[in-house]
């Protein structure tokens, strides 16, 4: 791999980053435009927007390793990743973006009148946030060390500060017009490199070599359920993995925060219906790096598989044009760790400031700051604590862990939101112990997966993929709760189903249909 | 106000369904019938086909039809309201 080029391609991505954001800066004013990008983007830049900011280090490098090194049942993985926006819209998307709510806790306190739910809700945003951020700061390490040799602390760095320096200058406003930009710049260097090897082969070379690493008799790999890559108990990791994914998206901080800049509930709607669009054209690829993986980089399955993406151009097409491709590829996985991460460092900062930054500063100062740098603050803070994690923590399989991020969303904020906003019996302390009991198993399943889990057999599935047991716990736990505690329930439960149900049309004029 | 959260939830209910038997139904069918695995449809395996690319037309089919049913059902809630 040429490392100029891919230096160069990276440094433009870089630029225009930084560029759109300052951009953001002239234009974005008051605390309003920092959070939501004052609620003005369409369906189209917005779908755009939710996916650029969606398609993580995970799916650009993660999901092509994990195919290549476990075969089939990976496939699932991108699978899910889509789905979980069917579950958000049918479940939550324009209820949701009805609630008014700015983030996560804020609909938690609506909903629930309860100052403790709100700040349970703000400890698990930064929870799952750091979780995903940790994965994307490995992949930028892995990326500039594929490019450069240079060590992964080096990637991760730059990423880091970048992200910061663009969501404290910027705030949403110009995120909005940088993920928007970050989706189709992803989608395009993932897809071309496919379309040139295919030309080239119609004109030459034979791909009779690819379809035979599928087909072979011999290969467990391109068989589903086949504990290829030796993970134990293939069916119940399946669905487990299923169940994060599709329940998970909807809980994550950084695809919430989005949704609040729809205009109203049916662009809400109509948004997520494009995303389904773009995310499926996007997850055609990845699938693809890792079979030709299979035939032409056979060395990265039992090392670094996480490359397989940035190393495949090269591989295939040697000269001139694989350094092109290979520096494309490497500009695309750095557009995903800077959206995804910028995604995340907004949602984690703006949950921080408002809840733990803004009451201590109006009291030491006595009400005399500028709101807008307490989120600048906030937005250092929230990207220190996951680079810090990531110089403990050794190697991580990219995929693996951001599916843990989802199985502890999954297990907190989808109960809260799913029964929040269908079942007005939900009482507030069905909440708070449905949101701890779920967030402490599956968090510590986490933690335990991160800090290198057990060996194998029926607890490395457990708590290799907790959804499966955790979920359904900490639905019964607010259930059972809510039912034994029918007195907290919220006294204007009845109003804020009217809110969260009602069309737009009704509120602002009852003589008008709605279209 | 009670039946438009009714509507809405059978109508989420159903899709939910509908993709627990079909999604929820793929790994049970390579599960119980191991043919299916190494079954090969245009020279491609088929999980492969089902997983790579069948499933993403189907999930977007799934959520234009929810969408527009949804919006009948505000729609007619909103008629229904305005009228009175």
């Amino acid at each position: 791999m040429s490392s100029a080029m891919s230096l160069t391609a990276i440094g433009l991505v870089v630029l225009a980053t930084i560029g759109i954001g300052l951009f953001g800066l002239r234009i974005s004013r008051t605390t309003s435009d920092f959070y939501v990008a004052s609620r003005a983007v369409t369906p189209r830049w917005n779908a755009s927007a939710i996916s650029g900011e969606y398609l993580s280090a995970a799916s650009f490098l993660g999901v092509a390793g994990l195919v290549l090194v476990n075969g089939a049942d990976m496939l699932w993985f991108s699978v899910g990743y889509t789905v979980g926006y069917l579950m958000l819209l049918v479940l939550v998307a324009a209820p949701l973006r009805r609630s008014g709510a700015y983030t996560l806790p804020d609909f938690a306190e609506t909903r629930f009148e309860s100052a403790v739910v709100r700040r349970i809700c703000s400890g698990l945003v930064v929870g799952i946030g750091t979780l995903y951020l940790l994965p994307q700061l490995h992949g930028a390490g892995l990326t500039v060390q594929t490019v450069t040799g240079a060590p992964p602390d080096v990637g991760a760095a730059v990423v880091a500060v970048i992200v910061v320096f663009n969501v404290a200058a910027g705030g949403m406003r110009s995120i909005t017009f940088v993920q928007a930009f970050q989706y189709w710049l992803k989608l395009t260097a993932l897809a071309t490199p496919i379309f040139v090897i295919l030309i080239a082969w119609r004109s030459g070379d034979h791909p009779a070599g690819v379809l035979q690493s599928l087909q072979g008799a011999a290969s467990e790999w391109s068989e589903p359920l086949s504990r290829a890559g030796g993970r134990d108990h293939p069916l119940y990791a399946t669905y487990s993995l299923l169940l994060a994914l599709c329940f998970g998206t909807m809980g994550l901080p950084h695809v919430l925060v989005r949704f609040y800049t729809n205009p109203d509930g049916r662009a809400a709607r109509r948004t997520t219906v494009v995303v389904l669009a773009l995310l499926g054209l996007f997850y055609l690829f990845p699938p693809m790096y890792a079979v030709l993986g299979r035939t032409f980089a056979p060395d990265l399955v039992s090392a670094g598989a996480d490359t397989v993406v940035l190393e495949l151009p090269n591989r295939i097409l040697p000269g001139t044009a694989g350094d092109l491709l290979g520096a494309l590829v490497a500009a695309g996985a750095f557009a995903a760790f800077l959206s995804t991460s910028s995604g995340l460092t907004v949602a984690i900062a703006g949950v921080t400031d408002q809840d733990l930054f803004r009451s201590r500063l109006h009291r030491w100062t006595g009400g005399d700051y500028v709101a807008v740098n307490s989120f600048r603050i906030a937005a250092v803070l929230s990207m220190t604590v996951p680079y810090l994690a990531f110089l403990v923590t050794g190697s991580l399989s990219l995929a693996d862990t951001v599916g843990l991020a989802f199985a502890v969303a999954a297990s907190t904020f989808c109960p809260l939101l799913v029964l929040g906003i269908w079942w007005r019996r939900m009482s507030t302390t069905g909440a708070a112990a449905g949101l701890v009991v779920g967030g402490v198993a599956a968090s510590a399943a986490a933690l335990i997966n991160v800090l290198g889990g057990p060996d194998g057999g029926w607890p490395k599935a457990l708590v290799g993929q907790p959804a499966a047991w955790t979920m359904p716990l900490a639905f019964i736990t607010v259930i059972v709760v809510s039912k034994l505690t029918p007195d907290k329930i919220p006294a204007g439960a009845a109003r804020s189903m009217v809110r969260l149900h009602t069309p737009e049309a009704v509120d602002v004029d009852r003589g008008l249909p709605s279209r | 106000m009670h039946s438009l959260i009714q509507s809405q939830l059978r109508l989420t209910l159903a899709v939910i369904a509908g993709a627990v038997v079909i999604l929820g139904g793929i790994p049970l069918l390579f599960a119980l019938v191991p043919a299916t695995r190494t079954l090969s449809v245009l020279g491609l395996p088929l999980p492969w086909v089902i997983l790579g690319i069948v499933v993403y037309p189907v999930v977007y089919v799934a959520a234009r039809v929810y969408v527009r049913n949804a919006e009948r059902i505000e729609a007619e809630f909103t008629e229904f309201v305005g009228r009175r």
